[in-house]
């Protein structure tokens, strides 16, 4: 199979879309424009025309309604925010309406749009420039949400979240846009909600979201390494997520770290540690550890932002942390059988 | 029910022939006994869901939709009994859905604020102020990618021009030449406030201009200039040439919501309201049939008639069953592929 870098996979499943459906078209800032998407949409207005790949005022309210409306008289429209900072000045269009429309009228219409986001932290960008805002999007009945890790899950997901007929918030990151892996020349989609096992493991379970779901992986053969085998599962989608995958994995290690490149505070991490504590706590060996961004603002400044970001050296300690609590309760005689 | 006393027909120029105006009379009188009938229910109980009623503004729902085909595209916002019903919305569903039962127009899902008629083109309102604007504008937009020769239209009233979305979306769909008429209600009030509390300048008009799309400044209690003005219009918008703001006056003759006459707020609500009473639009109508020749059998005809449907249509809410509480979970997402 071709191995095709993450921002190419986003590309041709623009592509494909556009090809295969003609009720598909883009709208958003920046789309004719490499300052804005990358080369994910690079000549696409070339391809598709400028009806169809239609760059925007700035008007993220404006657009992002715009393609509510088109979805809601039968179209597919991607709806591009290169930033999701930015997107927040369609706050209302996403919460208010698109999430509502199927239920306030009784499920009776639908609104089948894609919203994708593009997360573009580092950099000395700062505070808006830099937002990971998956949770408050996870928080809305009505939405899904997606954040594929790898070039596979770039193209498969975006194509199963223009053919599932609600809105579906896709959301990539920069950090992601150089990752290669296999993906296959034909269409097809890789289902919401599922999540992957990337590795295997017995000791400590690690949910990753995203691009912690490559720091987990390089995590684990450092903890591998030192002789700790952890389970490395990438979420894939936020909303739903893949509760079965978590709740088993969590079974057979007893142990979990969850690692969501966002803020921690009723952050995705949160929900997902509450459900697994409400749902198979008499498995768990160890508490819940959480490797998120501190509850602060993006820094500017390099030193600043190096003690910001997290990456696979966090998931290493906390894993050990959680081994660590294992000793010490070892030692202390209080360490509850494994079979409890 | 609210009545006007002596109308000033002046201004109901007779610049459209008596069948249509028959046709808009109906579509009015429909509009006013139903608002003026949930007023009661509103008052008795029976009805308890907010309710934001058009009495004294159905001219501008009536004769919009009377120039427009049936499957072209509509939208409103928390005021819009009118536009449901202009549009062809079926009685008996509005009615049922203000009641909360299952077999209204949002299955019980909606209320009030939130109605919606697909088959003739109302493909929903909703409360947030202006939200609707660009939402039509994307389904114009749906129109001009695909080719077809839809028109949409925005209804909203004066409070949401003072909305971002509003700016936003005229200036998006004078750029793209869109397919659409954003019809602005000014009843001179948004909730309590009254225009000149809002504006420097009572000039919503000139934003047409300022986003390059022409501004209409209309009598919004004649339903035959409504009429006619959305006429030219739709043309516009159907042959390519892109989009329209008509600002119609008028006034709401009852309160911001529920059945309330809002004296209390605002500036000179009384005296206004003695005033716009005597623009009545459906009066006005009535009187310039009469002058035509119509007989007066032949308007409290109509007249029973819908009175006849709304008794019906009362009848058939309260006769509705509710939704299922172990319901409540269904319709979060939209579950049929394609």
């Amino acid at each position: 199979m071709r191995t095709l870098t993450y921002v190419q996979a986003i590309r041709e499943g623009f592509a494909q879309l556009l090809a295969s459906d003609p009720r598909v078209f883009v709208i958003g800032q920046g789309v004719w424009s490499p300052w804005y998407a990358g080369t994910s949409l690079q000549d696409m207005e070339k391809d598709f025309g400028r009806d169809r790949v239609i760059d925007s005022p700035v008007s993220e309210n404006a657009t992002t309604a715009a393609a509510i409306g088109a979805a809601l008289a039968g179209m597919r429209p991607i709806v591009f925010h290169p930033r999701m900072d930015f997107m927040l000045l369609a706050v209302d269009p996403i919460v208010n309406q698109a999430a509502n429309w199927s239920y306030i009228f009784g499920g009776q219409i639908n609104v089948p749009m894609v919203i994708r986001a593009a997360i573009n932290r580092g950099g000395e960008q700062g505070a808006q420039h830099s937002q990971a805002l998956q949770a408050m999007f996870m928080h809305i009945p009505g939405l899904k949400v997606v954040m594929p890790a790898t070039p596979f899950d770039a193209k498969g997901l975006l194509i199963a979240a223009v053919n599932d007929g609600n809105p579906v918030m896709y959301i990539d990151d920069r950090w992601l846009y150089g990752e290669t892996g296999e993906v296959p020349e034909e269409i097809y989609e890789v289902s919401i909600g599922l999540a992957a096992i990337r590795r295997t493991g017995t000791d400590v379970t690690v949910v990753a979201t995203s691009h912690m779901s490559a720091h987990a992986e390089r995590a684990a053969a450092t903890l591998e390494s030192r002789g700790i085998d952890a389970e490395i599962i990438d979420l894939r989608s936020i909303k739903p997520w893949d509760r079965e995958c978590v709740f088993n994995s969590v079974r057979k290690t007893g142990r979990l770290v969850i690692a969501d490149a966002a803020w921690k505070t009723c952050g995705v991490a949160a929900e997902i540690a509450a459900t697994v504590a409400g749902e198979v706590f008499d498995h768990l060996r160890a508490p819940i550890s959480r490797v998120c961004l501190p509850d602060v603002p993006a820094p500017t400044s390099a030193p600043l932002e190096q003690a910001y970001y997290v990456g696979a050296n966090h998931i290493v300690s906390a894993v050990e942390e959680l081994l660590v609590r294992k000793e010490k309760a070892v030692a202390a005689g209080s360490l509850l059988p494994s079979s409890r | 029910m609210l009545q006007s006393h002596s109308v000033d027909v002046r201004a109901a120029r007779p610049i459209i022939g008596a069948s249509l105006l028959t046709t808009l009379f109906r579509s009015m009188t429909r509009i006013r006994t139903t608002e003026e009938t949930i007023a009661e229910l509103l008052d008795k109980n029976e009805i308890r869901c907010p309710t934001h009623l058009c009495t004294g503004q159905e001219a501008i729902a009536a004769g919009v939709c009377a120039a427009l085909q049936k499957d072209d595209y509509i939208f409103g916002g928390h005021r819009s009994h009118g536009h449901y019903l202009a549009k062809g919305g079926d009685l008996r569903a509005l009615m049922a859905e203000l009641y909360g039962k299952a077999t209204g127009c949002s299955r019980g899902r909606g209320g009030s604020m939130h109605l919606i008629a697909q088959e003739v083109g109302l493909l929903g309102t909703v409360p947030l102020v202006a939200a609707t604007i660009p939402i039509a504008v994307g389904s114009a937009l749906a129109s001009k990618v695909r080719g077809d020769s839809r028109v949409s239209v925005a209804f909203f009233g004066d409070g949401a021009t003072e909305e971002g979305h509003f700016h936003e979306a005229v200036n998006f769909a004078g750029l793209q030449r869109l397919p659409v008429i954003f019809v602005c209600e000014n009843n001179l009030y948004s909730s309590h406030m009254h225009i000149r509390e809002r504006r420097v300048k009572d000039n919503i008009v000139q934003a047409g201009d300022a986003h390059g799309v022409p501004g209409l400044r209309v009598d919004g209690n004649d339903a035959g200039v409504v009429y006619r003005t959305a006429l030219d219009a739709v043309r516009r918008a159907r042959s390519g040439r892109g989009p329209t703001l008509i600002e119609c006056r008028t006034y709401r003759w009852r309160g911001h919501v529920g059945s309330s006459m809002d004296f209390d707020v605002g500036v000179k609500r009384k005296d206004e309201l003695r005033e716009w009473l005597s623009k009545d639009p459906v009066a006005r109508a009535r009187a310039a049939l009469l002058e035509q020749g119509l007989h007066e059998r032949a308007l409290e005809e109509i007249e029973s008639e819908v009175r006849a449907e709304i008794e019906d249509a009362v009848q058939f809410a309260r006769d509705s069953a509710y939704p299922h509480g172990d319901e409540l979970l269904e319709h979060v997402f939209f579950l049929e592929k394609s």
